[in-house]
This record gives structure tokens, C-alpha cells and sequence, in this order.
């Protein structure tokens, strides 16, 4: 295999396994406020012991986010040298600012919420826990600023004295609309989890008819916190939709598997046989209107297809053909006027142009055949993006579902006695990590073939190294993070068989089922009255 | 509005300030970590040594996050070109990272000895290996690294892993890890009572005799390398490109800023004081406090006399000098600049001071009747 897609493979690895805990420390994270602020208001002590428990997983849990974190981080350097060259001046800024506003505040109350609990006043420690949690909601707010510039390049522009794009308006890098939206979806979609962790755990001791007063709590607050959730993730997942229908056609075009251009009111195909080769997509089940709804919140506007976007590609490409070609000569002749001119009216397709080069060194005089294909490889991997696209937003549809339902049991106080649901509830613990890993393939393998949206292609974007470093590196990774994710999820099972009186050092009868005050719905089981 | 060259220097200098923070604070934790196996016997005093840094070595390993991201936002070709020629150490130093946040929090989670003595073993080298990796690095950056450039700044690493730990840069390694050791035992110090206090103080005399030997060293080899030159260049505001310039090779050019700028003497000497204060302060156990300080200015002192070397170089191009990046040709654009240093000032005054918030809550030593007694919550 060759350095880019090594290296490609490497970076998708590392956010996949990075993206397995970095949900569930947002969510927990804020439930954690949650549940401390119950404690802080009703002064029960229980509240604090349920806190210290869902901390003790918190924090096995935080380590690993760290771990496979600060990979993350070097992996722009490291592996993506170019791109860092080509976009440090503004990409770098939000991942310097995340360190500084968000990581620091995280990080630091993080110690303090395990070892401040009898150094620090009840109210003072809750602050703590709304600083941990704040910061590490910021730092998800600072790392989508700059995925969306990835997705949707504003306020830059490329300076030919640098070879490199620089910022010209920081406040569009940082209100770009792209941003906006991932954030509350992607932060939402981190709650979600968090829910349906302290949900399926919760429902596990209830089946076993362990730490009901525990588990009554948590179960009752995680439900309703997650359907609050899972209706932003599915609402915000469709604003995205619907900014990626104004900046990203693409991407909308190829996870609907559309190849022609559909008339207004688009329809939104549910299932289908995406075929790259016949650029059909068989067997479509569709729903009339939808997709027009979503991508253009209107009913007249129609939605481009892939063929269309094709050919629109191809005029940049060919238009960026003579940017280059005038670089080429403001090298050797800086003060050609013709060749300053021609470079200004094209260079915002210059990107476009830099597609040519895998194919050729000549880009400035490219054939139509390479330029065709250089058009065709704007069109990123069509089949995967559809199947992905509908296992998420199925998921998603489903957990509302499920949310919805412990709701309404949990405020009848109905939850032992539904055995089924509870189940349930136990098996679809897996079910919003597999959402979350297949909606980070759509946004970033949606964005292909591009690392900057129109601007640098993926293949030019790697470093200078070998292929045998990569792989080295890639292989160490696999290897360490699958070492340590298996301790994690046997330190994770065993905290959580052990149980809260296990984990906290206390006799099991505080957390057993103890006298609830009747104002908190769903809390008290019909044992306790 | 400060000019493009003020902010250039201006970001010299909070690199030269985010690399001591990183020494300072991140510094102790990784020092405890390299002492954990040589001044902690029984598992309690092991435990005593953990729970000094326990709470805050998370916020101190920030310190790196935020110097290897203030090098992307200000100095992008330097981070560019640094992180991808490095490959390898890069890698072995994430390896040794990877191993810090799982060692601290599973460790206790078990009681099996040989459960906790696994990651004791990875504590250490999550300790040693980056203290060494720095020093390493810091030995390469002196002496120049092979890389050159293409018409479009795309850059080619011609160098090898062996190349990396060429003799001189294990000299530098081993500069940093005695200075980190020290700072390390400094800390260790003022946290803890009893045996394993007085084993820090007799570990931390030795670690700064060894980087006072070590350092003197390094300086007299470091004045017969080659170093580098810088002739004309496009200009001190001018756009950050590396191809507009001519460097020469020179013996003894590393000492060359000394004899031009006499001043910048007070780095050196800050270093060699500054360790002897600490060597004396820990052999006599008294004022740890200023023991820890001084540890503290001495980390400082070694890494400013690396920076006072080599500027206005950050990065040397051994391969093709006229490729190397200085502080005049591979700095972010002047508004990035800008931005960046309003952020700066607003923001780290705020992090300064919820972290010594934090310190102050915990104050006092750890000692292992508190670890008995808070045995579920500790580490």
C-alpha cells in the first residue's frame, strides 16, 4: 500500500478509536453535573455516591479519550505534513485555542472532581464538575471549527508569496454555519451516549434486582436526558443536511446515490443498490418530496445530481488549469501582468486543478481524458456513503424510540415491572457508537476526495515519509489501542459487576433502596412505599 | 498594532515560554514518574509518589498539547516540517504518552501486585522515554536536520532513525532527562514526608550534579559543531517562505549570538546557578520550596541557551541550508499572529489562574496515612 492511503487508513483508525470514548465523556460528563446538582439542592447524600460512581467510569473512561487524544493532535504533523503547511495559518489557530480554553479546563478540574470531594465545599465541587463538563463541551465547540473548515473553507484565501492558504476574515473561520450545526449534532449525539450508557447499566441492576435505589435514579434522569438528546441529534442532523445541501452538493448527492439531477420537489430514496460502475442506483424505494425538503427547505428548488456536479467540476478543473499555468510562470517572470491576471480571475479553482496532478506533472496542459478523470475522482465512494448514512439515521430514529418509551414507563414507575423494555434497553447499549463511528465516515469520508473542500486533495495532503514508517506506525496503534480498549472494557465490566458499594468502598445497603422523596417521578419503585 | 517583525519575536518568545512551561509543569510529573522505581519501595510509598501528582498531572501534560498546537498556529512549516521528519520519535514518544493517562487511573483499580508492577513499568517509560525524546530532539534541532523544499514548499526528510540518535543529541537526551529527574525530586520534595522525602532529596542532588556535568558538556561540544549562518534574506516582515534566503555553514556559529549579544550570556548562567542552588538546597533538605523554584529556573535557563544559540534559526536545514526555518520565514501570517496573541494574552492569565487554584486546594504533602485512609479514591 502507498504512504496516502496508509496514511489515510491511520487517521481514520485513530479518529474511530478516538470517537469511542470522546461521546460518552461529553455525556457523562453533563450527567455528572446533573446528578451532582440534585445532590447540592436535595442534600441526599445518595445523589453524591451515585455522582462518585458514574465518576469512577467516567474517569476509565477519560483516560482512554487522553490516550488516543493527543495522537490526534501530532497526527496533522506527523502524517499530514503538506496540509499542514498548506492550511496551519487558519486550521491551527482553533486546535491552539481548543488547548488553551477548553483542554486546560478540562484537564485541570478533571483531578479535582475525584480528589476534591472533601477538600471543596458541596457547592464549590459542583462548580468544579460544571467546569469539567463545560470545558470539555468547548473543546468539542474548537475541534468542529476546524473540521468545518475541512468541510466548508471560508475567510481564507491563498497567497502566492507563501505557496499556502492564509486567513483573511477569522471571524467567518469561526461562525462558519458548517460548524455551527455539527457541533450541537455531534455534542448531542455525545449525550446520547452518555444516556444510553448510565440507561443500559441502570437496567442491568434492575433485571438483576441489585442497587435499585441506584438505578431507579439514574435510569429515570439518563432517559430523559437522552430523548431530549436523540430529538437535537435527529433535528440538527437535519439543518446539517441541509447546510450540506448549500455548501457540501456532493456529498448530499452521493449519499443519496442520486446520479441525475432530480426535478423539485427532490424525493429521498430509503433504500437502493448504489452501482458506481452502471451510475444507477437499482431497486429505489423513494419517498416523494423529502429530500427537496431537507436540502432546500423548499419545494421548487431542485437538488443537483452526481453527473451534474461532474460536469460543473470539470469547468473548475479546467479553469484552475490556468491558474496553475500562470503560477508556473510568475515563478520564473514575477511581474508578467497577463499571467498576475489570469492567476487572480482563477485562483479560487486552484484546488480543482491540483486534482491533475496524480496523473500528471504537467498540470497546466492536462489532456481531456486525465481531466474527465480528475472530474470523476471528485466523487467520493458512493455505495458506502448511502448504506452508512441510513444505518445512522435509523439508529437514531430508533433510540428516540426507545428514550420515549422508558420515559413514559419511568414517570408511571412502571420500569421493574417491564422486564421487556428493560432488556431492551440492556441490548442497545452498542447501538449509539455504531451511529456515532458510521456518521464520522459520512462527514470526513463524504468530504473525499478533498482534506480541504475544494481547495488541496487528500493524495497531496500526506508528508514526505516512507510507506514502511506508516505502516509501522499504523500497525503500533492498532495493536496499543486494542490493548488498552480491551483493559478498558474489562475494567469497565468489572466496576460495573462489582457494583457502586464495590466501587466506592461502601456497604451495598446505601444504594439498595432506600426511602426516595416522592417529588422526583419514576425514583421510588412500588417495594419502597 | 504591533508590527509583523515585533510579532514574530513576540511568538519566538511565548514558544521559548510554552517550551519551559512545558518542562516546569509537565516536567515534575514526568521526573516523579522516572523516580517511581528508584525512591519508592512497598506499594504504599509508590502509591505516597503517584498521589503527589495524581490530581494535577493531567492539567500539566496541557502544557505539550498547547505547545504542540501553538507551533501549528504560529510556526506551521516548523511543525510541518519537524513532526514529519521525526517520524519515529514522534512515534515512540506518542508510544510513551499513550502509556501515562491508562497507567495512573488503572493501576489502583486492581489489588494484584503484578497488575500494579505492569504499570509501574509503563508509568517509568511513559516518564523516561519523553524526557529523552525532548533532550533528543532539541540535540538534532541544534545540530540541523536533511530536509529541503520544492517550488511548492513541499518538503523532503532525507534523514534516518539512527541519524536522530547520533551521539551528540544522546548527549542532549540525557541533559534533559537529568534536568527533568531533578525537577522531578524538587517537587517530590515538598509533597511527601519521611523516608521517601529524604531518598527525593539524595535522588535530586545527584540527578543536578549529573546535569551540571552534563550540561557543561554539551556546551563545550556544541561550540566546535557546525552551526549556521544567516546572509541575505528577504526581510524581517517579509512573507514566510524558506526559499528566499542564503545560510552558510560555519564552525562555532552556535556561540556566535554569545560574542555578538553578551546578554544573552544570562542564560547559561542562569542555568549553571540556578542547578547549583538546587543541588545545594536538597543535599542541605531545607527551603524545598525554593529548591523547587530554583529546579524551576534552571529548566528555564537550559532551555533558553538552546534558543539563544540557534536564533534567528528555529529549524536548520542540514541537507540544503538556505531551506532552514527562522523566525523571519516560517511564522504564521501577521493577522494569525495577532489573533493568536490576543488569544494568548486573554486566555492564559484565566488557565494561570484556576490551576493555582487547584494547587492550593490540594496543598500539603501526601502522606500514607491519608493514602490508607482515602484508599477508594486515590490512585
Amino acid at each position: 500500500m502507498d504512504v496516502v492511503t496508509l496514511s489515510r487508513l491511520q487517521f481514520a483508525l485513530t479518529a474511530l478509536y478516538h470517537f469511542l470514548f470522546v461521546p460518552l465523556t461529553l455525556g457523562l460528563s453533563v450527567l455528572l453535573a446533573i446528578m451532582e446538582s440534585l445532590y447540592v439542592t436535595t442534600g441526599r447524600p445518595i445523589w453524591r455516591d451515585m455522582t462518585k460512581f458514574w465518576g469512577v467510569l467516567f474517569g476509565i473512561n477519560f483516560a482512554m479519550g487522553v490516550a488516543t487524544g493527543i495522537t490526534m493532535e501530532f497526527q496533522f504533523g506527523t502524517n499530514w505534513a503538506y496540509y499542514s503547511h498548506y492550511v496551519g495559518d487558519i486550521f491551527g489557530a482553533p486546535l491552539a485555542i481548543e488547548g488553551l480554553m477548553a483542554f486546560f479546563l478540562e484537564a485541570t478540574f478533571v483531578g479535582l472532581f475525584f480528589f476534591g470531594w472533601d477538600r471543596l465545599t458541596k457547592v464549590q465541587h459542583l462548580a468544579v464538575t460544571c467546569l469539567l463538563a463545560l470545558g470539555t463541551n468547548l473543546s468539542a465547540l474548537w475541534i468542529l471549527i476546524a473540521n468545518a473548515f475541512m468541510q466548508h473553507p471560508v475567510g481564507a484565501a491563498f497567497n502566492l508569496a507563501t505557496m499556502r492558504m492564509e486567513v483573511t476574515d477569522f471571524a467567518a473561520v469561526i461562525f462558519n454555519p458548517v460548524a455551527q450545526v455539527k457541533f450541537i449534532h455531534t455534542v448531542a449525539a455525545g449525550y446520547v451516549t452518555g444516556a444510553m450508557f448510565v440507561v443500559s447499566i441502570s437496567a442491568f441492576y434492575l433485571l438483576r434486582g441489585r442497587y435499585r435505589g441506584l438505578a431507579l435514579r439514574s435510569l429515570t434522569i439518563a432517559a430523559s436526558f437522552g430523548l431530549a438528546a436523540a430529538l437535537s441529534v435527529v433535528v440538527l442532523g437535519d439543518e446539517s443536511g441541509y447546510t450540506a445541501g448549500a455548501v457540501q452538493k456532493m456529498k448530499i448527492a452521493a449519499i443519496e446515490a442520486m446520479w441525475k439531477t432530480a426535478p423539485a420537489p427532490a424525493p429521498f430514496t430509503l433504500f437502493g443498490v448504489p452501482d458506481f460502475r452502471a451510475r444507477k442506483t437499482l431497486d429505489a424505494v423513494k419517498i416523494p418530496w423529502a429530500l427537496g425538503l431537507i436540502a432546500t427547505r423548499s419545494i421548487d428548488r431542485p437538488v443537483p445530481g452526481i453527473e451534474e456536479l461532474v460536469a460543473t467540476n470539470r469547468v473548475r478543473i479546467v479553469s484552475g488549469m490556468l491558474a496553475y499555468g500562470a503560477m508556473q510562470t510568475l515563478r520564473t517572470q514575477p511581474k508578467d501582468p497577463n499571467a498576475a491576471a489570469t492567476f487572480a480571475a482563477h485562483v479560487s479553482d486552484l484546488g480543482y486543478a491540483l486534482l491533475l496532478r496524480r496523473y500528471t506533472a504537467d498540470v497546466a496542459h492536462a489532456p481531456p481524458a486525465l481531466i474527465d478523470r480528475a472530474a470523476w475522482d471528485t466523487v467520493p465512494a458512493v455505495a458506502p456513503l448511502f448504506w452508512s448514512f441510513r444505518i445512522m439515521v435509523g439508529i437514531g430514529f430508533y433510540l428516540i424510540a426507545l428514550f420515549a418509551a422508558l420515559f413514559v414507563v419511568a414517570s408511571r414507575r412502571r420500569l421493574e415491572q417491564t422486564r421487556w423494555l428493560l432488556r431492551t434497553a440492556l441490548l442497545s447499549l452498542p447501538l449509539p457508537w455504531i451511529a456515532i463511528e458510521f456518521g464520522w465516515y459520512v462527514a470526513e469520508g463524504g468530504r473525499q476526495p478533498w482534506t480541504i473542500d475544494g481547495v488541496l486533495p487528500t493524495f497531496l495532503s500526506v508528508s514526505s515519509v516512507s510507506a514502511t514508517d506508516v505502516m509501522a506506525s499504523l500497525v503500533f496503534f492498532v495493536i496499543a489501542y486494542s490493548a488498552l480498549a480491551a483493559v478498558d472494557v474489562f475494567l469497565m465490566v468489572r466496576t460495573i459487576r462489582g457494583g457502586p458499594a464495590y466501587a466506592l468502598g461502601l456497604p451495598d445497603a446505601v444504594f439498595a433502596g432506600m426511602p426516595v422523596p416522592p417529588a422526583i417521578d419514576g425514583m421510588r419503585s412500588s417495594h419502597d412505599a | 498594532m504591533p508590527d509583523y517583525e515585533i510579532l514574530r519575536l513576540t511568538w519566538w518568545a511565548i514558544l521559548g515560554i510554552l517550551l519551559i512551561g512545558i518542562a516546569v509543569m509537565d516536567g515534575f510529573d514526568l521526573g516523579i514518574a522516572i523516580l517511581l522505581p528508584l525512591i519508592s519501595r512497598t506499594d504504599i510509598e509508590r502509591r505516597v509518589v503517584i498521589n503527589t501528582v495524581g490530581p494535577v498531572w493531567e492539567g500539566n501534560q496541557v502544557w505539550l498539547v498547547l505547545g504542540a498546537g501553538a507551533i501549528f498556529a504560529a510556526w506551521p512549516p516548523l511543525y510541518a516540517v519537524a513532526f514529519s521528519g521525526f517520524y519515529l520519535a514522534m512515534l515512540l514518544l506518542l508510544g510513551a504518552l499513550i502509556l501515562r493517562p491508562v497507567g495512573f487511573t488503572f493501576r489502583g483499580k486492581l489489588e494484584n501486585p503484578r497488575w500494579r508492577a505492569v504499570w509501574d513499568a509503563a508509568l517509568f517509560l511513559g516518564g523516561l522515554v519523553p524526557a529523552f525524546v525532548f533532550g533528543v530532539t532539541f540535540g538534532n534541532v541544534l545540530q540541523g536536520v536533511p530536509f529541503r523544499f520544492d517550488w511548492t514548499l513541499r518538503m523532503t526528510y532525507t534523514g534516518t532513525l539512527l541519524g536522530l540518535f547520533n551521539p551528540f543529541a544522546l548527549l542532549c537526551g540525557l541533559v534533559s532527562v537529568a534536568m527533568i529527574t531533578m525537577h522531578g525530586a524538587s517537587y517530590l520534595a515538598c509533597k511527601t514526608e519521611g523516608t521517601v522525602q529524604a531518598r527525593a532529596e539524595r535522588a535530586g542532588a545527584r540527578a543536578g550534579l549529573a546535569l551540571l556535568v552534563l550540561f557543561l558538556l554539551a556546551g563545550m561540544w556544541a561550540s566546535r559543531l557546525d552551526g549556521y549562518v544567516l546572509g541575505a534574506f528577504a526581510g524581517v516582515a517579509a512573507p514566510s517562505n524558506p526559499l528566499t534566503q542564503h545560510v552558510t555553514r560555519a564552525a562555532g556559529a552556535l556561540m556566535a549570538n554569545y560574542g555578538a549579544h553578551a546578554w544573552m550570556m544570562l542564560a547559561p548562567g542562569l542555568a549553571l546557578a540556578s542547578t547549583l542552588a538546587t543541588i545545594l538546597l536538597m543535599r542541605a533538605r531545607r527551603a524545598r520550596g525554593l529548591a523547587f523554584i530554583a529546579s524551576a529556573l534552571s529548566a528555564a535557563g537550559v532551555i533558553a541557551t538552546a534558543g539563544a544559540s540557534l536564533f534567528p534559526f528555529l529549524l536548520p536545514s542540514s541537507l540544503d541550508p538556505d531551506a532552514s526555518l527562522t523566525v523571519w520565514d516560517a511564522s504564521s501570517s501577521e493577522a494569525t499572529l495577532l489573533l493568536m496573541l490576543v488569544a494568548t494574552l486573554l486566555l492564559l492569565p484565566i488557565v494561570l489562574a484556576y490551576t493555582a487554584f487547584v494547587y492550593r486546594v490540594l496543598r500539603g504533602p501526601v502522606t500514607e496515612a491519608r493514602i490508607v485512609r482515602d484508599t477508594h479514591s486515590s490512585y
